[in-house]
């Protein structure tokens, strides 16, 4: 795996990337969020204080899923009426990478689906119902979250973000899905609810006073 | 993650309301935090800690059994107890209230425990999704049988809790669906609808786990997911019974196919009850092959009379003897309700396991000396199958599943009066 290797066009800190397809990283040093260009990086903004951190997963945490290794590369942090969440950008050992969201300790395991068309936020219901890779989800939760922060790489450009919809569906065989309206286009990522001990991970923060 | 337990993590605030001290312990996740001094119920995410609601509620009207703050071991995890509410639902103008223990682990997050009459469950959010219809439910390939549904409100709060509480707000709609000792319940407020799956845990083992004093409270009654405690189920019962009992019917068919039945003496005697020397032996017979069961038959004609016979079976080698008395009586006659009939001119006894050999009997003849002579004939047949230890042994395996399903009868009996659907007789089984 490569790690391209640059200084931050901010403070000068050295930038490192874990992951060769990174598209977004931000300065550990400055808060500055960087998007990488052919050689250089750009800087396009500036982390905002984060939230007190809740989640026990950080940057650098690793773990399994599926027989397959990841590490915890970047993340974005939602807010919305119940407190906040975090989708963790994970990238997997084999190449590749998905999203661990961690709400309020439910943990589920997404990868980017490609399924045309997609249906519009206007047409996604609670109990609608709605059938990809040959399983059948139904809309469970409809969340208006406000973008609130990023940390670490990301896959794509992201930041300075307002609001943003999210369609949460299930199965009845524990897949998860959600419908990410925070761009023009409906992206789709499709995976699994997972348990917290299943997913063996390691590097985890720890939390004063707890074991 | 340190070996040692360093102190547990609390941050401080103030309440606006009356300015006592609040504990918050779910780091960043509690969305209302109750001050319980005055009851005002705050809002965690504001900074100011804008007040919500305030409720009525002397101090001490509710004690949480599990205090806010106790730490434990459960599940594998340390969780704490940050939360406490009182729920009520309303039947048939009654309201019954139960409560509700939210533990928080940084790790594993939330789970909760509910306790009703001393009944405890151990309860988290399903990862998949259920299906229901009006009567079952199927989550992760399991069924579950509904129970009761019912309008819930939450009438007594302390704590923190990471989603938004009222007192005594919107109802929400609570419906359970049980598969013992699991409960599956869905919670809806007319648009989102939220699962979870209970546990029946007892309350000896919240006890031990967060080192709490005293003995927990007795459950009363049979709860909605109470295992009933016997350790097999009525179905397993029967299925065992099933095989035991075709098992036992191959047996008898084995027994009742290869029983050689071979008549080793027969004789007919006639007795005079005035004569005084009565005792005589027979003809010696063999009994070949393996150790096996003798039937002796005594047919006497007999109408009126009766004749009792001393009997001694005796192995001519070793002189060992088998004692046994027969009677055979035969009564009949004609009264005011008609003609009637006792007894038996026919009588049979079988002996156990007679080793093979040769032997006789000793045969010694009773009655009434004023009887006149009586015919009698003795058969002596070997290896006759057996009826009535089949019968004993069937018996013996029928009775533990009729008893296991007439306890499992009336405990369901009592589980499902308190439900939407109550048996009503035996039979119904609570299968509508």
């Amino acid at each position: 795996m490569t790690k391209p290797a640059a200084l931050c066009p901010s403070c000068g800190a050295p930038i490192v990337f874990q992951w060769s397809s990174s598209v977004q990283t931000t300065c550990a040093h400055c808060k500055s969020i960087l998007i990488r260009t052919d050689v250089n990086l750009e800087k396009v903004g500036v982390v905002s204080d984060l939230p007190p951190d809740s989640s026990p997963i950080q940057i650098g945490t690793s773990g399994v899923y599926e027989n397959r290794v990841f590490t915890v590369a970047g993340r974005i942090i939602y807010d919305y009426d119940e407190g906040s969440w975090n989708e963790w950008h994970i990238v997997l050992n084999q190449g590749g990478s998905a999203w661990l969201s961690d709400a309020q300790s439910q943990y589920a395991v997404t990868f980017a689906f490609q399924a045309d068309p997609l249906p519009a936020r206007a047409a996604v219901h609670l109990g609608d119902r709605f059938t990809w890779n040959k399983i059948a989800f139904v809309v469970t939760v409809i969340t208006e979250a406000r973008y609130r922060g990023v940390e670490g790489e990301l896959p794509f450009q992201y930041w300075d973000k307002q609001g943003a919809t999210f369609a949460d569906l299930r199965s009845t065989a524990g897949d998860f899905a959600t419908l990410d309206y925070s761009d023009t286009e409906p992206a789709l990522y499709v995976g699994k609810m997972v348990d917290f001990d299943a997913l063996r991970l390691k590097n985890l923060r720890a939390f004063e006073g707890w074991r | 993650m340190s070996p040692q337990t360093p102190p547990p993590h609390v941050e401080s605030l103030t309440c606006p309301n009356c300015g006592a001290p609040l504990t918050v312990r779910s780091m960043g996740r509690a969305v209302t935090i109750v001050c319980d001094r005055c009851h005002s119920i705050l809002d965690a995410k504001d900074p100011q800690l804008r007040i919500l609601q305030r409720f009525e509620a002397a101090t001490g009207d509710e004690v949480p059994l599990i205090p806010l703050g106790a730490r434990g071991k459960w599940r594998g995890a340390d969780y704490e107890a940050i939360g406490f509410q009182v729920r009520t639902m309303e039947v048939d103008g009654i309201a019954y209230s139960w409560r509700e223990y939210l533990l928080f682990s940084p790790y594993k997050g939330f789970r909760y425990l509910t306790e009703y009459n001393g009944h405890w469950n151990d309860c988290s959010v399903a990862t998949a999704l259920p299906e229901a219809d009006g009567t079952s439910a199927r989550y992760l390939g399991k069924k579950y049988k509904h129970f009761q549904t019912c309008d819930a409100k939450t009438t007594y709060v302390l704590g923190e809790f990471p989603w938004q509480v009222a007192v005594n707000g919107d109802a929400v709609t609570v419906t359970d669906y049980i598969a013992p000792p699991y409960v599956l319940s869905s919670e809806t407020d007319g648009s989102e609808t939220t699962w979870t799956l209970g546990e029946y845990v007892h309350g000896a083992d919240i006890w031990k786990a967060f080192g709490l004093p005293g003995p927990p409270p007795a459950p009363v009654g049979v709860y909605e997911n109470q295992p009933s405690g016997l350790r097999v189920s009525a179905g397993q019962t029967w299925f065992a019974f099933a095989g035991l009992a075709t098992a036992m019917f191959v047996i008898f068919t084995l027994n009742q196919l290869f029983s050689q039945r071979e008549q080793v003496f027969q004789e007919a005697y006639r007795f005079s009850p005035s004569s005084t020397e009565a005792s005589f032996v027979t003809p010696e017979f063999e009994l070949k092959g393996r150790t096996s069961d003798l039937e002796v038959r005594t047919d006497a004609d007999v109408s009126n009379r009766w004749i009792y016979l001393n009997y001694a079976l005796i192995d001519e080698d070793t002189g060992r003897a088998y004692d046994f008395g027969r009677e055979v009586s035969y009564y009949s006659g004609v009264d005011s309700d008609g003609s009637w009939q006792e007894g038996s001119r026919h009588d049979r006894v079988v002996l156990p396991s007679i080793p093979p050999g040769r032997y006789y009997l000793r045969v010694e003849p009773e009655s009434d000396s004023s009887f006149g002579l009586i015919g009698y004939t003795v058969t002596v047949t070997r290896d006759v199958p057996v009826l009535t230890v089949y019968l004993v042994a069937f018996c013996a395996l029928l009775l533990p599943a009729l008893l296991i399903s007439w306890r499992t009868y009336n405990f369901e009996q009592i589980r499902w009066a308190e439900s939407d659907h109550p048996m009503r007789s035996i039979g119904s089984g609570g299968d509508e």
